[in-house]
C-alpha cells in the first residue's frame, strides 16, 4: 500500500517524544525513500505505517513512499524487485534466509552502519546478520516461539503446564477426552509445520544436531531424525491436531483456539495480538515453553529475527541507512515492540521489554532458559529450496505418516542436489 | 427446432419445465449467491458461526465502504488503464493483419495466418521467462505499458484469426469494384472494409476487454505493486490484509468481478457474436 | 519481407510500387502485427528452448549445461505429479462439452424470460478465474463450506476437498468446469439455432425420437460448434494456472501442481529462480500442446484447401 505521509495532528504527540531520536541522525534528510514491506497483518501494518509517519515528521523534506505487500506474496516477489524496480529499504529475514540475496550481490553490505556506536546495543543479534564477516541488514524485532494455550480449559480439566513430553501427552489425552483437539495448526502455507519439526527435533536430538541437519551435514534418513518423527507420530496417532489443517493458513486456524475447539497452538508471539483481538484476554490465554523430550539434551528455542535491508540497487542509500538507524534506535525499538504494537521483543539492549505477560515470559525464557542455543526457524536456517521441499515433506507426514520412508528418501535426494 | 418446443408437450411437462428452470439456475449459481450473501453480512455472523443463515443485520454499506476505502479503487483504475489501451491496440493491429490476410492472395498468406493461430494457442509458460526479461530490459517491468505491450502482441494472434475470417466472409465484389474505380488499397481498407467491420470490431472489443480484465498470470509475472497491478492481482493483496474476514473478501471479489459482468450484460449481443464466431457455418 | 522495395531509387520505386501494389500492400498491413507478434511470442518460444539448456538464476552468468535440466526432470517426482495432473485435467475438462450441450438443450426453448436465463447460465464465464477460485475455496471449506453442509444433509462427508491429495485436483477441475461449461453452452446454443429444421422434420418422419434424433441428426450438424468447444477446452485445460495458484498454491504437499504451475514455482518463486529448469518444464508443456496445435492447424488447412 502506497501512502504519502503528511503532517497529521495525531502524529504530533509522537514526534515530541521522538525528538531525541531525530537529533541522533544529525541533519534533516531530503529526496526520496522507497520502502517495500511485508508487514501486512493488521498489527505489524500499523507499526510500519507509524514508523514511516514518525520518520517523515523528523525529515519533513523527505518524500517517503511505502509499499506494503502481502507477507506470503512478498516471499515470491522479493527476487523480482531486488533486481528490477528496486526499493531503498526492504524487509526480510535473518541468517541463512538472506544468503541467496547476499550471494547474488543483491543486498548492500552495511557494515559501516554497524560500526556506528549507536548500534552497540545490537551486539546480541549481530551474528544473525553476519555472513562472510559482513553485516547485510539490521534486525527490527525478534520473538519467542512456544505453546500458547487456553488457560481456562486447562483449569477446567485440572491440567498443569507440562514439563516433559509424557506430561504433554497425558494432558493432550485429557483434552481429547473432553472432546477438543490439543493443537490447532494451519499448514496451507507449509511453514507452520516447520515450527513443530524444529521443536521436536531440537528436543529429541539437541540444537547442534538440528542446526547441522539444516546445514545439510546429516542425512534425513537417520536414526536421529526418525526418532523425531516417531515422537511426532505419537501425537498424530492420538489425533492431537485439528482436522483439515492443510486447508488453512495460520490465521484461519486461530478460530479453533478462540472457540475452544482446540486448546493450544505452537506459534511465535505474533499470534498474541490477533488472539487478544478475538477476545482471549490474559485470563484465558497463557504460555509455556515447549517441554523437554530427551533429558540428555539442553533446551533450545526458535526465535526468528525479522530484518530490514538495503538492496544494492537502491537509489537513496544514505536515506535508507538513516532509516535503518532510526528503526533500531532504543526508543523506537521500545515503542514498536510494545504489547499494543508488534507485541514482540526489541533487538536493542538499551530498550525496555514491554510490561506484557507474554513478552516478559518470552524474554526470560530466551535469556535464561535456552542453554542449548537459539535457532532462527526451519525456513530460515535451511536454504530456501531445501526448506520448500522439506516443509512439503513435513506437511505430507502430518497427513500421511505412513509415507515417512518415501518422504525421507525424497528429502535426501533433494539435499544431495541442493547442498552440493 | 431441437429439442421439441416445450409448448407442444403435455401441460405436466410444461409445468415441470417451468419449475426445473429456476431450480437449476439456483443450483448453478449457488456458489455465487453464497458470496453475494456473505458480502452483506456483519463480522459477528462469522464469529458466531452463522455462515449460511439469514444475515443478522445488513452491513452491505459498511463492507463495500471498506472495500472502496482500501486500495481496490486504485487496482480497478489500473485494470482500466491496462485493458482499454490493449483493446484499442489489438483492434488496430488485427484489423490490418486481418485485412491483409483476408483480402490478398499470396503464397505465404496461409503460413502467416497459421503462425498467428498457432502462437495464440501456446502455453503462456513458454513465453514467461523471455518476456519477463524483455520487459526488464525495456525498463517496463512493473509498469502498465509493459503489460499492455505484451497483451497487445499476444492477443493479436486471436484477433487476427477473428478478423481474417470475418473479412473473408465479406463480398469480395466490393473490393473488385473499388479497384476498378482506381481507389488505392489503403483507401479501400479505410472506406470500404472498415465500415463493414463495425460489428466485428465491437464483438472483438468486448471479448478482449473481458480476457484482459480477467488476466492473472501476466499480472503476477510482469507487475508487483499497487501502482501497476490490475484488480485480479490486487484482490489477493486485499484478501491477505483481511484474511479470514470473509465478508470483506466477498465484497472485494464482487467489486473486482463487476466490470466484465456489466460489460457482458450491456453488450451481450456483441459478446456472444464474438465468442461463437465459427460455431456455425 | 518487402525491404528490398525501398532500396531502389524513388522514380523506379513509384512505378515498381504501382506494379506490385498487390504484393506490397499486404506486407505493409502485416508488418506491425508480425513485428509485435514475433518479438513477444515467436522469438520467446525459441529463446525458451535455448534457456532450457542453461543453469541460470536469472541474474548472474548463465552456464550451458546441455540436457542436464531434462535429465533432472526425468528423475523429478514433482514433475511426474504435475504431468499426471495435466492429463487428469485434459480428460476431465472435456466434460465441459457434454455438460454445455446438456444445458444448451435445456435452454433451447422459447418460453418467457429465457433470454435472461441464458445470460445467467453463461454468467460464470465472464467472472475472472481468480474470483471463481475464491468462491469455490469457500464452497469447499471443511468447516463452513456449503458443499459439506449439503453432503451432511444426505449423510455424507465432511470432506476436505482442497486439503486432501486424493480430491484436490478434482476439486479444482470442478471449479474450472463451471465457467468452461458455460462457454461450451453458449457455443452450442448458437449452433442449435442453425440446425436445419427440415432435417429435423425429416428425422421425425423417419420415427427418430429424442436421443436417436440427437445422436444421428442434431449432433452431426453441431460439428463446427463441437470443434471449437474442443479447441477452447483443451487450451483451457493446459493453461490451468490461476485456479491452482488461488485455491491451493499447488498443495497439499505439491499434489495439485500442474506443469504450468510447477514451472512458475521453479522459475519465479522465492524457492526457485531456476530459469533453465523452468524453461525445460515449459518446453515439455509446449510439446504437449503442440500435438493439439498441429492437429488443429491440419484440420484448418484441409478446410482452407477445400474452399
Amino acid at each position: 500500500m502506497r501512502s504519502y505521509f503528511k503532517a497529521s495532528v495525531a502524529a504530533l504527540g509522537l514526534v515530541a517524544a521522538m525528538t531525541t531520536g531525530a537529533s541522533a541522525d544529525g541533519h534533516a534528510l531530503s529526496g526520496d525513500l522507497v520502502i517495500f514491506s511485508d508487514m501486512s497483518n493488521p498489527a505489524p501494518r500499523a507499526v510500519m505505517e507509524g514508523m514511516v509517519e514518525r520518520f517523515g515528521e523528523m525529515h519533513p523534506d523527505l518524500n517517503i513512499e511505502l509499499t506494503i505487500i502481502d507477507r506470503e506474496a512478498y516471499k515470491t516477489q522479493i527476487r523480482n524487485f531486488l533486481t528490477a524496480n528496486t526499493p531503498d529499504v526492504a524487509n526480510w529475514y535473518a541468517a541463512n534466509r538472506m544468503r541467496p540475496y547476499v550471494d547474488a550481490g543483491l543486498f548492500e553490505d552495511i557494515s559501516d552502519v554497524w560500526a556506528d556506536e549507536e548500534l552497540a546495543g545490537l551486539a546480541s543479534t549481530k551474528g544473525a546478520m553476519t555472513l562472510d564477516g559482513k553485516q547485510w541488514g539490521v534486525p527490527y524485532t525478534y520473538y519467542q516461539w512456544g505453546v500458547y494455550y487456553r488457560k481456562d480449559i486447562y483449569e477446567e480439566l485440572g491440567l498443569n503446564e507440562p514439563a516433559t513430553f509424557d506430561e504433554m501427552k497425558s494432558n493432550c489425552q485429557a483434552i481429547l477426552d473432553s472432546g477438543r483437539k490439543c493443537y490447532t495448526i494451519g499448514t496451507k502455507f507449509l511453514w507452520t509445520a516447520g515450527g513443530w519439526f524444529d521443536y521436536l527435533n531440537m528436543r529429541t536430538n539437541g540444537y547442534d544436531f538440528h542446526s547441522e541437519l539444516m546445514a545439510g551435514k546429516h542425512k534425513w534418513d537417520s536414526d536421529e531424525v526418525r526418532a523425531t518423527f516417531a515422537n511426532w507420530r505419537e501425537l498424530l496417532d492420538m489425533g492431537a491436531f485439528v482436522d483439515n489443517h492443510t486447508s488453512y493458513s495460520w490465521q484461519e486456524s486461530l478460530p479453533f483456539i478462540v472457540s475452544g475447539d482446540a486448546a493450544a497452538i505452537l506459534k511465535g508471539n505474533f499470534a498474541v495480538p490477533p488472539l487478544r483481538e478475538a477476545g482471549l484476554d490474559d485470563s484465558k490465554l497463557d504460555f509455556y515453553q515447549f517441554p523437554s523430550i530427551n533429558a540428555d539434551v539442553e533446551l533450545a528455542e526458535d526465535a526468528p529475527t525479522d530484518t530490514f535491508h538495503i538492496p544494492s540497487g537502491a537509489a537513496n542509500k544514505d536515506n535508507a541507512k538513516a532509516f535503518l538507524k532510526f528503526v533500531v534506535s532504543a526508543e523506537n525499538q521500545t515503542m514498536i515492540n510494545a504489547g499494543d504494537a508488534l507485541g514482540q521483543l526489541p533487538v536493542n539492549a538499551n530498550s525496555s521489554v514491554d510490561d506484557d505477560k507474554f513478552l516478559k515470559e518470552g524474554f526470560e525464557m530466551l535469556s535464561s532458559n535456552s542453554p542449548g542455543g537459539v535457532a532462527q526457524f526451519f525456513d530460515r536456517d535451511a536454504p530456501a529450496e531445501m526448506a520448500k521441499v522439506g516443509m512439503e515433506g513435513l506437511q505430507e507426514f502430518m497427513v500421511k505418516p505412513d509415507n515417512l520412508d518415501k518422504i525421507l528418501a525424497r528429502l535426501d535426494k533433494a539435499a544431495s542436489r541442493i547442498y552440493k | 427446432m431441437f429439442p421439441t418446443p416445450i409448448e407442444k408437450s403435455s401441460p405436466a411437462a410444461q409445468l415441470g419445465y417451468k419449475i426445473l428452470l429456476p431450480a437449476s439456475l439456483i443450483v448453478w449459481l449457488l456458489p455465487l449467491i453464497a458470496v453475494a450473501v456473505f458480502s452483506i453480512k456483519p463480522d459477528s455472523d462469522f464469529t458466531s458461526g452463522n455462515y449460511w443463515g439469514f444475515p443478522s443485520s445488513f452491513e452491505g454499506l459498511t463492507n463495500y465502504g471498506l472495500v472502496f476505502g482500501s486500495d481496490m479503487p486504485r487496482y480497478m483504475l489500473n485494470s482500466v488503464l491496462i485493458t482499454v489501451p490493449t483493446v484499442i491496440g489489438c483492434i488496430i493491429l488485427s484489423s490490418m493483419t486481418g485485412f491483409a490476410l483476408g483480402v490478398y492472395k499470396f503464397k505465404a498468406n496461409i503460413w502467416v495466418f497459421f503462425m498467428f493461430v498457432a502462437g495464440n494457442f501456446v502455453p503462456f509458460q513458454i513465453l514467461m521467462v523471455p518476456v519477463r526479461d524483455l520487459t526488464l530490459d525495456l525498463g517496463l517491468y512493473n509498469t502498465i505499458p509493459g503489460l499492455v505491450l505484451f497483451h497487445i502482441a499476444f492477443q493479436t494472434g486471436f484477433c487476427t484469426l477473428f478478423m481474417r475470417n470475418f473479412i473473408r466472409a465479406l463480398p469480395f465484389e466490393l473490393i473488385e469494384a473499388a479497384r476498378v474505380e482506381g481507389i488505392s488499397e489503403v483507401r479501400i481498407f479505410w472506406y470500404v472494409i472498415m465500415p463493414l467491420m463495425k460489428p466485428a470490431l465491437a464483438a472483438l472489443a468486448v471479448l478482449i476487454f473481458t480476457f484482459i480484465w480477467n488476466d492473472y498470470f501476466w499480472a503476477v509475472v510482469l507487475t508487483q505493486g499497487v501502482e501497476s497491478q490490475p484488480v485480479t492481482a490486487g484482490i489477493t493483496s486485499f484478501n491477505a490484509q483481511f484474511r479470514a474476514a470473509y465478508h470483506l473478501m466477498s465484497a472485494g471479489s464482487i467489486v473486482a468481478a463487476l466490470p466484465p459482468v456489466a460489460m457482458f450484460f450491456l453488450m451481450q449481443k456483441h459478446f456472444i457474436a464474438g465468442l461463437t464466431l465459427g460455431a456455425v457455418k | 519481407m518487402a525491404d528490398t522495395a525501398f532500396t531502389s531509387s524513388s522514380a523506379n520505386q513509384q512505378s515498381w510500387m504501382k506494379r506490385n501494389k498487390l504484393i506490397i500492400t499486404p506486407w505493409m498491413f502485416l508488418l506491425p502485427g508480425i513485428l509485435f507478434f514475433a518479438v513477444y511470442v515467436i522469438i520467446p518460444i525459441f529463446q525458451s528452448f535455448y534457456y532450457s539448456t542453461l543453469d541460470w538464476d536469472g541474474l548472474g552468468a548463465a552456464e550451458y549445461v546441455g540436457m542436464a535440466n531434462y535429465a533432472e526432470l526425468w528423475d523429478d517426482d514433482a514433475f511426474y505429479v504435475s504431468l499426471r495432473n495435466n492429463f487428469i485435467w485434459l480428460f476431465l475438462y472435456l466434460l465441459a462439452i457434454p455438460g454445455g450441450l446438456t444445458i444448451a438443450l435445456l435452454l433451447n426453448q422459447k418460453v418467457f424470460g429465457i433470454r435472461l436465463y441464458k445470460s445467467l447460465f453463461f454468467f460464470p464465464f465472464v467472472i475472472s478465474q481468480v474470483v471463481v477460485g475464491l468462491v469455490f475455496t469457500w464452497f469447499y471449506d471443511p468447516t463452513f463450506g456449503l458443499l459439506n453442509i449439503i453432503l451432511g444433509w444426505v449423510g455424507l462427508g465432511p470432506i476436505n476437498v482442497l486439503g486432501d491429495e486424493a480430491y484436490v485436483t478434482y476439486g479444482i477441475i470442478a471449479a474450472g468446469l463451471w465457467p468452461q461449461t458455460a462457454y461450451c453452452m453458449i457455443l452450442y446454443l448458437t449452433g442449435l439455432n442453425a440446425v436445419d429444421p427440415e432435417q429435423i422434420e425429416a428425422g421425425r418422419l423417419d420415427g427418430a425420437k429424442r436421443l436417436k434424433m440427437l445422436w444421428y441428426v442434431v449432433i452431426p450438424q453441431l460439428k463446427p460448434a463441437t470443434f471449437i468447444a474442443f479447441v477452447v477446452t483443451i487450451i483451457g485445460a493446459l493453461r490451468s494456472f490461476d485456479l491452482i495458484s488461488i485455491m491451493t498454491n499447488g498443495g497439499p504437499f505439491g499434489e495439485s501442481r500442474v506443469l504450468s504451475f510447477y514451472m512458475f514455482e521453479v522459475a519465479l518463486s522465492e524457492y526457485g529462480f531456476r530459469m533453465g529448469y523452468g524453461a525445460a518444464i515449459a518446453v515439455v508443456l509446449f510439446l504437449i500442446m503442440l500435438v493439439f496445435i498441429a492437429s488443429f492447424l491440419r484440420s484448418m488447412y484441409k478446410e482452407e484447401k477445400g474452399r
